[in-house]
């Protein structure tokens, strides 16, 4: 598996501002005659400039938890407020809105177009914000330079390696400068070897100042990160720093 | 506004890939709008070529032409108010031509008396029948807009003689002298010999239209010689076709002078004019544009939900790239420009697909069949797409407003 790296070496940034401020949310659904309780109740601080797993076994309210942070859901009851704004109770395009300017997605499947090449991937989120296309251009050759991916900018997803086109999904979710990088289980679709490759890049990213949150199930990868979140039936069993 | 713009090149760019990634598929789907514009083109066509064949069939009549007959072109439902109306003589034309040269003002430029029935013209071997056949004097020549294909119209001297010279059309000339020239030949009329001294050139007939193809013409006197004028008296007026209402008016009140009817008489007399033809073929220009909606819009409609059918499949085979483009922050409206923009693409290649083998049909019909009037124009091409672009707005929104209201949760979990 993968070497977890020692802890005494490297750098914890100070944390800055509040960035996320979620209070007593709740989230259930309705499944035929059942209502399904994901979350019961949930309150958490995230600032500028932290490093955080979200840990959990299936069934946990994990995944319901991190759509709540990405903008993609609504609580059906409680206080969310990103950037100092209430996000709770906004409609469908003002949480568009959120989602293009202040969090930068990376998921599982790397979810790339597949018949777009890799800068056109990375400049589709600068199209939903308006940008002028040099502009655009400019800003995603930047982040695929960034991932290191300046010479594979005009090749499509099919012709990357997984790695890769998580690269390419990493620089899409930078391009727009966002307030947090959101990462769904990035390792998942990975062998170990990228896996670490690319943990190594979101270290590298957090150094450089920016704020991550990485929700997985697996131990290793989640001690890569500054903080622990754990959750248990829709509740959060433990928050503590990584020793 | 300007995002909008960015968002709309997008979606054209995607769209213009999907159709390129499933050729056959979007193929398939466009054949019902390519045959809902076929049919709108060739209806629009075949009705543009009614009106082109008319003028084509009229052209030697002239459009400034007022005729003074008994009987209106139009049909009428109470005969018997007209049937006892007085002949229309020729001396009216002289009279008419003496107001003229009176008023040097008038609308009116010059009238020339008729008379006209159907006869059978013999030569030998050949008979044509029912050829119209029309007596005229001389200055018929100068209101015509026909051009002899040889020889000459008959002269004034000719026109005061009676003599027995005849011109023809050129239909008529090409039935009874297949491979040689009529000029300086005999044909026989009710057993009377006439020379031919001229040969209309060729108009094109259409719908049995009165044509200058299928035409004898001799001067009046001749004609007056063989034949009783009576019912079939008329005259001809030319006029200044710029004062064209003007001159009926002038017309109409010099007629009722000559004939003589007081204030409170009605016109014993009926002004015809071309306009009337073209109105007669106003129920079949209609019957066509009927026929020819319910055709096309029995196909778009199909056609149309050909599309909407695939456009719903597109939204489901990406689904999670729509949680995708969702979750990176396209909007509902974002989406929804997709798809529709998709679907009009699809509906436009098969309009630009269906223009082209309208074309196509109507260059090859007019090599066929050159008799057969059709006119393609730069109109039908504006409608063709208009039409397309309706349909794919028509038929892509539904399926488009689906997808721009999918939960990014629930299409980003979709496999």
């Amino acid at each position: 598996m993968t070497p977890v790296a020692p802890t005494a070496t490297r750098p914890t940034r100070p944390p800055g501002k509040l960035v996320i401020q979620i209070d007593g949310v709740t989230k259930f659904y309705k499944m035929g005659e059942e209502t399904i309780r994901a979350l019961r109740g949930v309150a958490l601080q995230i600032r500028r400039n932290e490093y955080l797993a979200i840990m959990g076994p299936s069934g946990s309210g994990k995944s319901t938890l991190m759509n709540m942070l990405g903008c993609l859901d609504t609580p059906t009851d409680g206080h969310y407020d990103f950037n100092g704004k209430n996000v709770a109770h906004m409609v469908d395009d003002e949480l568009a809105e959120i989602r293009n300017h202040e969090i930068g997605f990376v998921f599982q499947t790397f979810n790339l177009l597949p018949r777009s090449n890799a800068l056109h991937n990375v400049e589709l989120p600068l199209i939903y914000a308006g940008l002028p296309r040099h502009e655009r251009l400019e800003r995603a050759r930047q982040a695929l330079t960034d991932v290191g991916l300046g010479d594979r900018m005009h090749h499509r997803p099919n012709e990357l390696s997984g790695g890769q086109r998580q690269r390419v999904a990493i620089a899409r979710a930078l391009v727009t400068r966002p307030s947090i990088i959101l990462a769904d289980e990035p390792t998942g679709n990975l062998d170990s070897k990228t896996g670490v490759e690319i943990m190594d890049l979101f270290e590298q990213l957090y150094e450089q100042g920016n704020t991550i949150i990485v929700v997985t199930h697996e131990e290793d990868i989640a001690r890569h990160a500054r903080r622990i979140v754990r959750l248990r039936d829709g509740l959060i069993e433990s928050d503590e720093p990584v020793a | 506004m300007r995002r909008l713009i960015y968002e709309l090149i997008e979606s054209v760019r995607i769209a213009a890939a999907q159709i390129r990634a499933n050729k056959m598929r979007s193929a398939l789907t466009a054949l019902g709008v390519i045959i809902g514009i076929v049919a709108v083109t060739l209806m629009g066509t075949a009705i543009k070529g009614i009106d082109a064949g008319v003028d084509r069939s009229m052209a030697g009549f002239g459009d400034d032409i007022l005729y003074v007959s008994k009987w209106p072109w139009h049909g009428v439902e109470d005969w018997w108010n007209y049937r006892n109306r007085r002949p229309i003589k020729h001396e009216y034309g002289p009279q008419i031509n003496a107001w003229i040269a009176a008023n040097p003002n008038s609308a009116l430029k010059l009238a020339v008396p008729t008379g006209q029935r159907n006869t059978t013209i013999i030569r030998g071997e050949y008979r044509v029948n029912n050829i119209y056949t029309l007596g005229t004097t001389s200055d018929y020549a100068r209101i015509t807009r026909s051009d002899l294909k040889e020889g000459r119209f008959f002269s004034d001297f000719e026109g005061q003689a009676g003599s027995n010279v005849a011109v023809i059309g050129f239909d008529v000339a090409d039935a009874l002298f297949p491979n040689e020239s009529p000029l300086g030949q005999t044909v026989r009329i009710r057993d009377q010999n006439f020379q031919v001294i001229g040969v209309v050139a060729k108009q094109g007939s259409f719908l049995g239209l009165f044509s200058w193809d299928s035409m004898i013409a001799m001067p009046l006197s001749t004609y007056r010689r063989y034949y009783r004028v009576g019912e079939g008296g008329e005259l001809r007026v030319q006029v200044d076709n710029k004062r064209m209402a003007e001159a009926k008016e002038e017309l109409q009140g010099l007629m009722r002078r000559i004939r003589g009817l007081g204030p409170e008489q009605r016109d014993d007399f009926e002004i015809n004019e071309q306009g009337t033809i073209r109105e007669q073929l106003d129920p079949i220009k209609n019957g066509i544009a009927m026929a020819g909606l319910f055709i096309t819009g029995l196909a778009l409609f199909v056609g149309a939900i050909g599309i909407m059918n695939i456009t719903y499949v597109s939204v489901k085979e990406r689904t999670k790239e729509i949680g995708t483009r969702k979750a990176l922050g396209a909007r509902r409206r974002t989406i929804l420009l997709q798809f529709l923009v998709e679907a009009v693409a699809i509906c436009f290649v098969g309009g630009v697909a269906g223009l082209a083998l309208a074309a196509g049909l109507t260059s090859l019909v007019t090599v066929i069949a050159p008799s057969f009037p059709l006119v393609f124009s730069t109109g039908l091409v504006v409608v063709g797409l208009t039409v397309s672009v309706l349909t794919g707005i028509f038929s892509g929104f539904a399926p488009a407003w689906a997808a721009s209201k999918l939960d990014p949760v629930v299409a980003l979990r979709y496999e």
